[in-house]
């Protein structure tokens, strides 16, 4: 719709014709031209609307916003052939004079890349201080529920242990497997040439038991359990649930957090061990198959490789690694605002910091055992 | 212009035979209506009667059991994108906790429908941002605020302005005035009735809100026994239905007939 305002002179005044329809869809063309307005010397301006097919809240308000540009130049303005319908449209515009909106920009160069550094280590520094400030807190709760055990919730944590153990038994043992058959496949490659391919039985069994069974099984539960934590709290951070748990007396450490630390420290030893059975299955399958290399030799050398002390090993580190995946779920739940958006960035913050964690934790209890000895 | 005229005459939302429910459960049997141009028609009944459920089967979030729904002479059937984002300009929808976006201003959630439908310069967006803002009469600083900062009256009537960004003709609102202190909800009633004068509004308003119903609404629609009765004020109070007498006729009822009719 052609938008047009055609502007004549009545003696001193201005008077000003707009064709077209004052709506929102159109409000861009009418904005444009109510731009050219100018009332110069004319000391009065007669704004007759004849010509207007269509007024909506936008149109009446561009209108309005027109009469007072003028008026604040001197002139008086008076305003003819308006529905009489509109009057109380009018009187709504009038009644609340609308302020202007600022919108933070969004800015580029070096200062905001400073800015945002800063920031982001900032924030990084409370998150850590806020993780070791909820460990105490844990620890506390721990304390207050060994001495009275009838406050800890058992049917939460075993359903817990359902859906972060049983429920990951496929994925888990798939993984492992897999990664059996890759280890088994690259280690016979590499020994072939020396005629010491039953020494790859060596290298799958300590590297799985040693090392790979519980990275993998701890890496896997952080992206499938941690991050299901962070978003269930999340959710209910954003619902209030958390804030009405705390107002009908229950202490949503005990209720949300607990429960999810001890499950998933008595789940995830189990899937190492299943991570590891799966990884030997593969590499045993894969021996047989390409090797040449019967399960009865397979089982022999295994025995002579490692010993039940190895299986432990690999083992002992799993409850460490849950206390930590559980632990940063549940703290960057807990963490987040009410709004969708800090749902995800929690979400994202717990599988990283866990994985992160996971792995550093894995590289100390290296360096502990090899100082030890074992 | 004939048929202009005759698209003026045709009802706003013409529903024939509506069935609807959620969750496998039928709630609201043959429910037929029409609502014409520039009509209130406020929608009462019990907790989970279903009034915001025939709202949603309405606006075409929840799928009808049985019958025809046409909104503008148009039926809504299985609509595709482009015809949601074609009556996404013409109608405005207020849920029952404002369905704000959470990562974005009160100003931004206003402009969502200006930048997705029109193309406006910034500064004009802005401007009609702040217009909006004004009209449901939240105070101007309100703009630059995540929902997240705002009580749940605030939050309700920021999801009234971005209702009202595109100067629909036809509004859904589920439950306006709760949520709010008393004048600020006669001021909505007033919102409305100016809105409805000036620009031939229709509204489908779900509301517990006597005050609302005696002052703006030209017809009720009451949900009782999964049925739906409509009509004026004056004709359900007296169905004898009980549920519709211990409504109307109740001493909260019959407080707001007093005042409505003081001011009236």
């Amino acid at each position: 719709m052609a938008q047009s305002i055609e502007q004549t002179r009545d003696g001193d005044a201005l008077v000003l014709r707009p064709h077209g329809r004052w709506v929102v869809a159109d409000a861009q063309a009418l904005d444009d031209r109510l731009a050219e307005v100018k009332a110069g010397a004319a000391r009065r301006v007669r704004i007759d609307l004849a010509g207007v097919e269509a007024m909506d809240t936008t149109g009446a308000w561009l209108l309005f916003r027109l009469k007072r540009g003028l008026e604040a130049g001197g002139a008086s303005v008076s305003v003819d052939h308006i529905g009489a319908d509109l009057a109380p449209l009018f009187a709504q515009i009038e009644k609340r004079p609308s302020g202007p909106v600022k919108v933070p920009r969004r800015g580029f160069g070096p200062f905001v890349l400073l800015e945002h550094i800063g920031y982001r280590t900032v924030e990084l520094l409370r998150s850590a201080r806020a993780l070791v400030g909820f460990f105490g807190e844990i620890a506390i709760t721990f304390a207050r529920i060994a001495a009275r055990p009838q406050r800890l919730r058992f049917t939460p944590m075993v359903a817990q242990m359902q859906r972060a153990g049983v429920s990951a038994l496929g994925i888990v043992g798939l993984l492992s497997f897999l990664v059996g058959i890759v280890m088994t496949y690259i280690g016979a490659q590499q020994l072939k040439p020396y005629g010491a391919e039953i020494f790859t039985v060596n290298l799958l069994a300590v590297g799985t038991l040693r090392e790979l069974g519980g990275l993998m099984s701890a890496i896997i539960i952080a992206g499938r359990s941690g991050s299901a934590f962070t978003a269930e709290i999340g959710a209910m951070m954003v619902n209030e649930e958390v804030d009405a748990m705390r107002t009908l007396g229950l202490d949503p450490i005990e209720v949300l957090v607990v429960p999810r630390i001890l499950g998933l420290i008595l789940t995830l030893p189990l899937l190492t061990f299943w991570a590891d059975f799966t990884g030997l299955a593969g590499g045993a399958l894969m021996c047989r198959t390409s090797l040449d290399i019967p399960l009865t030799t397979f089982l022999v050398q295994l025995h002579s490789a490692v010993s039940l002390w190895s299986v432990f090993l690999g083992i002992i580190k799993a409850p460490f690694f849950a206390v930590c995946i559980a632990l940063i779920g549940c703290n960057e739940g807990l963490l987040v605002s009410r709004s969708a958006e800090s749902v995800g960035r929690h979400t994202t913050q717990s599988v990283v910091q866990a994985i992160f964690l996971v792995i550093v934790l894995d590289a100390l209890f290296s360096i502990l055992f090899n100082e030890l000895g074992i | 212009m004939s048929s202009a005229s005759d698209r003026a005459a045709a009802p706003v939302v013409h529903v024939r035979g509506l069935a609807t429910g959620a969750g496998g459960k039928i709630l609201l049997r043959d429910a037929t209506f029409d609502l014409h141009r520039g009509e209130v028609l406020g929608v009462v009944g019990a907790s989970g009667a279903g009034k915001s459920v025939l709202l949603r089967t309405i606006v075409g979030l929840t799928p009808a059991a049985t019958g025809t729904i046409e909104i503008f002479g148009e039926e809504l059937g299985r609509r595709g994108q482009a015809d949601l984002r074609r009556f996404g300009t013409r109608w405005g929808v207020l849920f029952q906790d404002g369905a704000l976006f959470s990562s974005l201003t009160v100003a931004e959630n206003i402009m969502v429908p200006l930048r997705e439908q029109l193309h406006l310069s910034p500064a004009l967006m802005h401007d009609i941002a702040a217009l909006k803002i004004a009209l449901v009469g939240l105070p101007p600083d309100t703009a630059e605020k995540m929902p997240a900062a705002l009580s749940g009256g605030m939050r309700k009537r920021a999801g009234l302005a971005r209702a009202l960004a595109l100067d629909p003709k036809l509004l859904f609102l589920d439950e306006p005035t709760a949520g709010l202190d008393p004048i600020a909800a006669s001021e909505f009633d007033g919102l409305v009735r100016d809105l409805k004068e000036s620009l031939g509004l229709t509204v489908f308003m779900v509301t517990h809100d006597l005050d609302s119903l005696m002052a703006i609404c030209d017809r009720i629609a009451v949900i009782v026994d999964q049925r739906l009765i409509i009509g004026t004020l004056a004709e359900l109070v007296h169905n004898p239905n009980s549920w519709i007498q211990a409504y109307f006729c109740g001493p909260r009822g019959r407080a707001a007939q007093i005042t409505e009719a003081a001011n009236g």
